[in-house]
């Protein structure tokens, strides 16, 4: 709060607390996030980098704080009201809808969160564009449960973004991949960001985290340990010992 | 889908057509009675799938709509002497907001805790229309048919022909749902309901949705029973054997496409119809039993499944 900034924040987290029966999942979280920034989202194993994605999609309800999306409380909000409003994830184990194929993966997010007038004929088209972009063109028609893990991670981010979101979150899309499968979503994510869309990326892949983002936060049993550049993060006293430590 | 849509239109006219014309042709009661029975089983499957099926929540309360549809043309029939088409819509308009109460209530709750509560449902109303001395009470009532309305010169003429037009409008509105986004909702939320909200699916509101349009059609399919009956109890009315079949017969047809729950239906319902002929009801309920195990076991999609699957799992949905 030192000096009036002169952009709104796209997503401010105030004091967000979660609690799982007597646990704290997440104590009194606050941050902000601006448009058009990649925000890198670590910490090590359950230290609430999901929860807190689950507070922001309005999977969980939480104990105490707020989420203002564009200025607006969401707290009260559903999941769908909230995608609707610009917010999309992908999940940490994939959930594609498994009796579909990955065109009518999409085609559920075109269909609901899309906006009302948009014609079929204009959201084929917008379906088959994003899965060209996301080079699963070839897979249109494949059941989703016959896809390899790369591309059940590209189609939960080719669903996410069937629903034109504002903040795409991405909860470890990259996690169990080969090295070179990880570059190709890194760039995938980073096409996505130079086209105006607002990245939260949770990644356990340093390099990844540090080539990606514009500003890191580090998360240690609920709490902010450390934010900043990535390379003031990584520097971070606290950080090296959350990861080395336990 | 323009073409596919005359088709089905074609068809359902040309069925509805056949329908009238055996009325008028056929002089033998018994084919109007067991008719009756195989149209009622097949409205009764393609209702309970749109949620059931669609949206996988599976009801066992369809003998607690199909007992009110009866119930209120019972009432009806005694207190205004109501007319056929007043039986039913009112039953329509009852059922669609019984299922939405219903679905307030029990649709937070996942599969089975709704399931359960729908069985409750029955026994909660059944009981209350056991003391419900107006019409009848747990000894039943009796009820004089009105003369038949020309063209029909014989009332269970006229009842096949009415559930005949139940069946295409079910089947209609099935269809419609499946092929739109409502159905595109039901099924992911079916496949998994956090997935779904957070890709802009209102899951709650098409829950409700199914829930209501199910309810409505489940009841509207009942209210004709009582005069085809000629006579009401709470045990036959609110029979679990309607929930029962009417599941098996979805299931086993496939609850993936509209046609499932009819192809389950015809398959079932004429079985059924033989089996009370030729052995005895009894002999009915082991069979329905036998069945629903194999397939529950063997192709779990039933026979769409079995069929899709045939035919190297390619394409799905259409038509
Ligand atoms: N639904 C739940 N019920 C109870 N406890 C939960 C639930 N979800 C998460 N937790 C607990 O909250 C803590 C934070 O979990 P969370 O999944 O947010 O961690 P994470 O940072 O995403 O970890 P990882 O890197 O392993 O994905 C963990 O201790 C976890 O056990
Ligand atoms: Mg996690």
């Amino acid at each position: 709060m030192t000096s009036s900034d002169a952009q709104l924040p796209l997503l401010r987290i105030a004091s967000l607390t979660k609690r799982f029966g007597g646990f704290t999942a997440l104590d009194n979280v606050s941050v902000d996030i601006s448009p058009g920034e990649r925000f890198g989202l670590i910490g090590p194993n359950g230290s609430g980098k999901t929860t807190l994605i689950n507070c922001i999609s309005g999977a969980f309800r939480t104990e105490a704080g707020t989420v203002l999306f564009r200025d607006e409380d969401i707290t009260p909000l559903q999941p769908h009201m909230r995608t609707r409003r610009g917010i999309a994830r992908s999940f940490q184990i994939p959930r594609p809808f498994r009796s579909m194929t990955v065109a009518e993966n999409l085609m559920v997010a075109l269909d609901f969160a899309a906006g009302e007038h948009v014609s079929v004929a204009q959201r084929h088209d917008a379906m088959m564009d994003i899965l060209t972009q996301m080079g699963l063109a070839s897979k249109a028609n494949v059941s989703a449960t016959q896809l390899s893990q790369v591309e059940l991670r590209k189609m939960e981010l080719a669903r996410a973004l069937a629903t034109h979101p504002k903040l795409l979150i991405s909860d470890e899309a990259m996690a169990g991949l080969s090295s070179s499968e990880v570059d190709e979503v890194l760039d995938l994510l980073m096409s996505l960001a130079s086209r105006d869309i607002t990245i939260i990326m949770i990644e356990h892949i340093m390099q990844a985290v540090m080539r990606f983002s514009d500003r890191v936060m580090c998360l240690d049993a609920g709490k902010i340990i450390a934010i900043g550049t990535p390379s003031e993060v990584m520097g971070n006293q606290r950080v090296q010992e959350a990861y080395l430590g336990t | 889908m323009k073409r596919s849509n005359i088709a089905f239109w074609v068809g359902a006219a040309v069925f509805l057509v056949a329908i009238f014309v055996m009325t008028q042709v056929v002089g033998n009661q018994y084919p109007f009675f067991a008719g009756y029975v195989i149209l009622q089983f097949i409205a009764l499957a393609v209702a309970w799938s749109i949620l059931g099926g669609y949206a996988g929540y599976v009801n066992f309360g369809t003998s607690a709509f199909f007992g009110v549809g009866v119930y209120t043309a019972v009432f009806l029939t005694k207190a205004f002497e109501a007319p056929l088409l007043v039986q039913i819509v009112t039953a329509a308009v009852i059922g669609a907001l019984m299922g939405f109460a219903l679905g307030l209530l029990t649709l937070r709750m996942q599969g089975i805790f709704f399931s359960i509560a729908t069985i409750a449902l029955t026994i909660i109303i059944e009981t209350t229309v056991m003391n419900w001395r107006f019409v009848g009470g747990a000894a039943g009532i009796q009820i004089a048919r009105p003369p038949a309305t020309p063209p029909f010169d014989n009332y269970v003429q006229m009842l096949f022909f009415v559930q005949a037009l139940l069946v295409v409008l079910a089947v209609a509105i099935s269809r419609y749902i499946q092929n739109s986004w409502i159905g595109r909702g039901l099924q992911a939320l079916k496949d998994d309901e956090l997935a779904a909200e957070c890709t802009g699916v209102p899951t709650l509101r098409l829950k409700l949705l199914a829930c209501v349009i199910s309810g409505a059609l489940l009841c509207a399919i009942g209210a004709p029973s009582a005069m085809y009956l000629q006579f009401a109890n709470p045990d036959s009315a609110f029979n679990l054997n309607y929930s029962v079949s009417t599941l098996a017969m979805s299931l086993i047809g496939g609850t993936s496409h509209w046609s499932g729950p009819i192809i389950g239906a015809i398959l079932l319902g004429t079985t059924q119809q033989l089996l009370t002929v030729t052995i005895s009801s009894e002999v009915n309920v082991l069979v329905l039993g036998i069945m629903l195990v194999l397939f529950v076991v063997g192709a779990p999609e039933g026979i769409i499944g079995l069929v899709r699957k045939l035919r190297g799992n390619r394409k799905e949905g259409g038509t």
